[in-house]
């Protein structure tokens, strides 16, 4: 995997925090806050009772001490500005990530060639469909496609992958990405998109707020917390009447004190932030969501489609073991199927050189020294090999060699096809090596599943995903591949069209599908499946068509993606609960503050022994506040996730969060106000 | 507390416990069975009704075309009945001449009777007459009811059907008129014949003459009122009306003469609304389903019934010190027939049912006694509730707990394989705030305006309880009154009227509309990513919002209620 490229921005770094700190008094603005409908309510409430303050100071001696409504105004007020604190540290996070990113996209020069002229103009006046000259040792000046020439390019401002990667017109590997370096050669690339609306751009606009939009569980969610709001001001506002009758007069300091408690504030508050750090998780995983929707899907993924190449399995296939047939000795085998790989270049090739050498102690030899003739691989004969001192040495598939060797008068023994087929039963590749007429034996071909992957799967499976690998491998190769990695299903044999009927499927069934692809013949699927992550290797059109760009094109990414949604989604459950929960201790903190002057009796339910109604409420409203700023890192970094199902993860949430949001605010209003007590204020 | 208390609670919750599966079962195959029950007897009555009535059983309705149907039948019985008591004195079945009801009285009683309601700001003995009883009333103890029914199975469909075999998703939640007429025919009409004739066996009086004058031992005159009283009692319960042919209700000897009687009735209030949450889970193909929430009613059956034996065996706390032997507990407005455990089971069961009916006079409980038949209504009716309106109600509620279960696991919430999304969560959030909106605002505004205050016949905390408990009845559709307010004033009359018909029909418009909505998703299949609404950590989630929802709302207001009136009782202050 990649080094991580964004490195890490600390929770409360120092920039970032003053920059908040400016911004969150800034958010006050009510066109800011009629976005959040909770956290409007107090804003309205705060100008209530800083109103009636002034008034107080001037006009009327008061019920309530001067004081006393101060503080309580003033608290009101931070409950605001700390909840537009939170969105802004979360937006600040973003930005440094998108800014780190946006570094690499600093003003370039480039060469657009029109009508056959070549000019330099700066990187931001070109517009989609230019065409530019890039020469070793400039910038790309945007994202595009690579037209002609082929040239190796350093992505590694963008993937932290130091080694440079090759990149030509036609086929999957036409991309280049705004900001990465050419190391040699030229190419020419058409631009696909104009400045300000590419990959980067468009997260950091995301991130910035801009053309943020709500998710559909975010909305859902404001629903029920607006819902709460109301429930609680109807409680509130007619508690007003309902005292009177009682003969208790309400000031409306303490009635908008009582309302901010109990409207889920806490969550209300936290929320945006919540969605904006789900989204910088993501970049800083090297992802780049093209919609914070994208993102939620992918907490709800059913099915995972995999490709096995590359995602599974590491790319190539390689020698694992050699099986001489009967009368054959195995250094027999070994010196031949070395002496046909020499010269062979392609990493299967090279595995066995590799193999001869480490596992039989053969030396690779020079195949130029020994005056061999090098037969190279074409797709006519299906084999290679060379010929030495009169030997025809050949390796191939198992078939084209034993056309070789029966048309040179060879006779194939009987046992060579079972032993093939026990090589594809165990989801290798049989090669058979040939020396003149005779058969040797079989080089076992196998495709290495990357390490850890079966753990990852098994997470999944608790998590209720299933994992489907895709191979274009015949079913008993992908069989055993499939048993080995520990995916719950593959298909074998895969054609673009199989795999999008089989997301259509999956999805009429009611699953939400997500699946990585690169290629162009990839791009009906990814935009067919509910979260598609596009490999930022692949084409501009696979790239177009998904919802999601991994910038390392590390297909095991999605599993992270995937996780980073589910914190999403539980961030918020966990704390809608907490933040509900909180309301009975403020209930015991309150209401007997309210009516003991009027009830004296009602002292009882005075269950925290709170020193006087003053300081109750005022306690609650600062317990109310702060912890606003105290779940903020938990807003920010999201619930730690567990593998868990879904039972056991409900009553571990409700056990920390439920039970604890009960006690939490007991706990925390009595600390207040022995505080507040202590200092003698009240 | 005594045993045998406590015996005659668990014999019922037993007895409940054993019915609910078979009546369950039979609900099931009247509504969504190929061959309803007796095909010889009953099949050619309903096929006639449908023919008579122009209905073609096979045609279903959309959620609009069946709340449409619904409020258009209501609102012409509510005409019927209003016209029927305005004329009762040109009519016949009137032996003692009673007079035509007042306007704001009539219109308060024809609200009332088809919203399900039965609030009663009269007294039915010196105000209505035979017929009004029979024809008027009577006539939406069974259809109200019916049309209940009919929303809860709407809304169990909508939740429960999976696309047709074309992979179409179903539009239509069923058809408002043939659930109304098998509600009767098959449920409502033979369990209420049966009750009848048990409760005439054991002494309950039918028959249609003139009140009778009597010599009582001490030589005074009484007079009785007579009347129709057993066929209207088994509807009263079964049907979760309320609505008693006297003014005493199931107090009254002639409604409720034995212990036995007083049993029989409170299990035909529990009957249906038990029986629903089985049908339910027969609907969802996973009878665990149903059980779950059977549990957590259970649960907050349990809670009730023991808080408010618990208080009323303690006796009244304003009354220690004093010469006065409590050990019997707290017996002022009791029935010895009954005594404290049948009257605070009546009590647990008429309010967490949307019955209504009483055998023991509310406004006499201790505070804390009385806050639980209080509380029980406010939680919103679920515990039971009434019949259709718990089930619609609770899955309503199990919507939300749900939608917050579901963003705990960190997946998009669905409940029986569909997703809850922001539409019917607008829906359900609705169907919350109706009932606290309409109950705090008119109460408040009653605890403050000089024509809602007089009224009131006690001061302090309890008449406050009074005013709170009044609106509580009325907009939950319970119809129990904590009595000790004069209800029939116009103010009272026409903003009880109005609370029935908010707390009725514009919860009824979005449950309705969530069928509607949620009969037309796709079904995803279940996984272990999946939360499991059929086990126990679901019964209590949905314990929990449920009274989290309820209690929140109205803590404030209750605790200036009967819990201070508690506190100050106590310390020996009385109201």
């Amino acid at each position: 995997m990649a080094a991580p490229k964004t490195k890490a921005i600390a929770l409360f770094d120092r920039g970032i925090l003053e920059r908040a700190a400016l911004e969150s008094v800034r958010k006050l603005s009510p066109r800011h806050m009629l976005r959040n409908p909770v956290m409007f309510v107090v804003e309205i409430g705060c100008v209530l009772t800083t109103v009636l303050w002034v008034r107080d100071l001037f006009f009327s001696s008061p019920s309530a001490p001067l004081w006393f409504s101060a503080s309580v105004t003033l608290w009101l007020w931070f409950t605001v500005v700390f909840a537009n604190f939170a969105e802004a540290m979360a937006e600040g996070r973003g930005k440094a990530q998108a800014e780190s990113l946006r570094k690499t996209r600093e003003e370039t020069s480039a060469i657009r060639r029109v009508d056959g002229q070549e000019e330099t103009v700066p990187s931001s006046r070109l517009r989609k469909g230019d065409i530019v000259i890039v020469e070793a040792g400039m910038l790309i000046p945007g994202d595009g496609e690579v037209v002609e020439g082929v040239a190796s390019v350093d992505e590694s401002a963008i993937t932290g992958e130091s080694a440079p990667v090759i990149r030509e017109s036609g086929g999957d590997r036409s991309a280049v990405t705004g900001g990465t370096k050419v190391l040699s050669d030229r190419i020419t690339v058409r631009i696909t998109s104009n400045p300000e609306e590419s990959f980067l751009d468009r997260m950091i606009a995301l991130v910035e707020g801009a053309s943020r939009q709500r998710t559909p569980n975010e909305i859902a969610l404001h629903i029920l917390l607006v819902g709460l709001t109301l429930v609680f001001l109807f409680a509130c506002v007619t508690l007003v009447p309902l005292a009177l009758y009682s003969g208790v007069e309400l000031s409306a300091t303490a009635v908008v004190a009582l309302l901010v408690c109990l409207i889920p504030t806490t969550i209300g508050g936290l929320l945006s932030a919540i969605g904006i750090a789900g989204m910088d998780r993501v970049l800083g995983r090297n992802v780049i969501a093209l919609s914070g929707r994208a993102v939620e899907a992918a907490g709800d993924v059913d099915v995972l489609l995999l490709d096995k190449t590359g995602t599974i399995t590491l790319g190539n296939r390689m020698a694992t073991e050699l099986l001489p047939l009967p009368g054959v000795r195995v250094d027999d085998l070994a010196d031949a199927a070395q002496l046909a790989s020499l010269a062979d270049e392609t990493p299967e090739g090279r595995s066995i050189v590799v193999l001869a050498k480490e596992r039989y102690r053969l030396r690779a030899r020079d195949v130029t020294r020994l005056g061999a003739t090098f037969i190279p691989f074409s797709a006519h004969t299906r084999m290679s090999g060379c010929d030495l001192d009169g030997r025809t040495i050949r390796k191939g598939a198992v078939d084209a060699i034993r056309a070789h060797v029966e048309k040179l008068g060879g006779r194939v023994p009987d046992g060579l096809a079972d032993m093939a087929d026990r090589i594809a039963d165990a989801g290798g590749t049989p090669l058979a090596v040939s020396d003149g007429d005779r058969v040797l034996g079989l080089v076992h071909l196998k495709d290495v599943v990357k390490g850890g992957i079966r753990e990852r799967f098994a997470r999944f499976r608790a998590m209720g995903i299933r994992t489907v690998m895709i191979t274009g491998d015949n079913p008993r190769t992908a069989a055993a591949i499939a048993a080995e990695a520990g995916v719950d299903d593959f298909m074998a044999e895969a054609t673009p069209e199989r795999k999008m009927t089989l997301i259509r499927e999956e999805q009429a069934r009611g699953k939400l599908v997500a699946m990585t692809g690169d290629g162009t013949n990839d791009a009906p699927a990814l935009a067919q499946a509910d979260v598609g992550v596009a490999m930022n290797t692949g084409t501009q059109a696979a790239k177009e068509a998904g919802n999601m760009v991994d910038l390392d094109s590390n297909p095991t990414k999605l599993l992270e993606v995937v996780e980073v949604g589910k914190q999403l989604l539980m961030t918020r459950g966990n704390l809608t609960t907490f933040s509900i929960a909180n309301d009975v201790a403020k209930y015991f903190a309150i209401l007997p503050a309210l009516f003991s002057g009027v009830y004296p009796e009602i002292a009882p339910l005075n269950v925290m022994r709170l020193a006087s109604p003053l300081s109750a409420v005022l306690a609650a409203v600062i317990f109310n506040a702060v912890i606003i700023i105290l779940l903020i890192p938990l807003a920010l970094r999201g619930v730690r996730y567990r593998p868990l199902g879904a039972a056991a993860l409900l009553r571990r949430s409700l056990l920390v969060y439920g039970l604890g949001g009960v006690v939490a605010p007991f706990l925390g209003i009595m600390a207040i106000d022995r505080v507040l007590q202590a200092m003698g204020w009240v | 507390m005594t045993l045998l208390g406590w015996t005659q609670i668990l014999a019922f919750a037993l007895a409940v416990l054993l019915l609910t599966r078979p009546v369950g079962a039979y609900l099931h195959r009247v509504f969504e069975g190929d061959r309803q029950p007796l095909p010889r007897i009953l099949g050619p009555v309903e096929r006639c009704a449908h023919r008579l009535c122009g209905v073609d059983p096979r045609a279903e309705q959309s959620w609009r075309q069946y709340a449409l149907a619904l409020l258009v039948f209501s609102a012409l019985g509510v005409l019927v009945t209003y016209l029927i008591q305005r004329t009762q004195h040109l009519l016949p079945l009137n032996p003692q001449d009673l007079a035509a009801v007042d306007p704001a009285l009539a219109f308060n009683t024809a609200v009332s009777f088809a919203t399900n309601t039965n609030w009663q700001a009269y007294a039915g003995e010196s105000t209505m007459s035979y017929l009004t009883q029979m024809a008027g009333l009577a006539w939406h103890n069974f259809t109200s009811a019916g049309a209940g029914l009919g929303v809860a199975l709407a809304l169990a469909r909508g939740l429960t059907r999976r696309p047709g075999a074309d992979g179409a998703p179903s539009k239509t939640i069923g058809n408002f008129w043939v659930d109304l007429i098998r509600s009767i025919l098959y449920v409502l009409l033979p369990i209420s014949i049966l009750g009848a004739l048990f409760l005439v066996s054991q002494g309950v009086i039918q028959d249609l003459s003139a009140y009778r004058e009597l010599t009582a031992l001490e030589g005074a005159k009484q007079i009785l009122a007579m009347g129709p009283v057993a066929s209207q009692e088994a509807i009263k319960e079964l049907g979760t009306n309320g609505g008693g042919f006297f003014n005493a209700n199931s107090a009254h000897p002639f409604e409720n003469p034995t212990p036995l009687t007083n049993f029989f009735e409170l299990l035909l209030i529990f009957l249906l609304p038990a029986g629903l949450t089985h049908t339910f889970g027969r609907m969802a193909r996973d009878t665990r389903q149903g059980w779950v929430i059977f549990a957590a009613m259970a649960v907050l059956f349990f809670a009730g019934v023991s808080a408010a034996y618990w208080a009323e065996s303690q006796g009244n706390p304003a009354l220690a010190g004093v010469p006065v032997d409590q050990s019997a507990g707290n017996l002022e407005g009791k029935e010895v027939r009954f005594g404290v455990a049948g009257s605070a089971l009546f009590a647990t069961v008429t309010t967490d049912a949307s019955c209504g009916a009483v055998n023991s006079m509310h406004d006499s409980f201790t505070p804390l006694g009385g806050l639980v038949p209080l509380v029980n209504i406010q939680l919103g009716e679920v515990v039971f509730g009434g019949v259709g309106a718990g089930l619609y109600g609770i899955l309503v509620m199990a919507l939300l707990s749900v939608f917050i279960a579901g963003l705990m696991v960190g997946r998009t919430p669905e409940y029986l394989g569909k997703k809850i999304e922001a539409r019917e969560l607008k829906l359900a959030m609705l169907y919350v705030l109706i009932f606290p909106l309409v109950t705090l605002v008119l109460s408040a505004w009653s605890a403050v305006a000089s024509y809602g205050l007089s009224s009131l016949n006690n001061a302090g905390p309890h008449g406050l309880t009074e005013i709170l408990y009044a609106y509580t009845s009325g907009a939950e559709n319970n119809g129990s009154a904590f009595a000790g307010l004069d209800a029939n004033t116009p103010w009272w009359n026409l903003t009880q009227g109005l609370a029935m018909l908010v707390g009725r029909f514009l919860m009824i418009v979005p449950a309705l509309a969530i069928a509607g909505s949620m009969a037309g998703k796709k079904v995803v299949p279940a996984g272990p990513g999946t939360f499991p609404t059929n086990g126990a950590l679901f019964t209590f989630l949905l314990v929990c919002v449920v009274v989290i929802v309820g209690a929140l709302t109205f803590f404030p207001a209750l605790s200036l209620g009967p819990v201070v009136e508690h506190f100050l009782a106590s310390a020996g202050r009385a109201f």
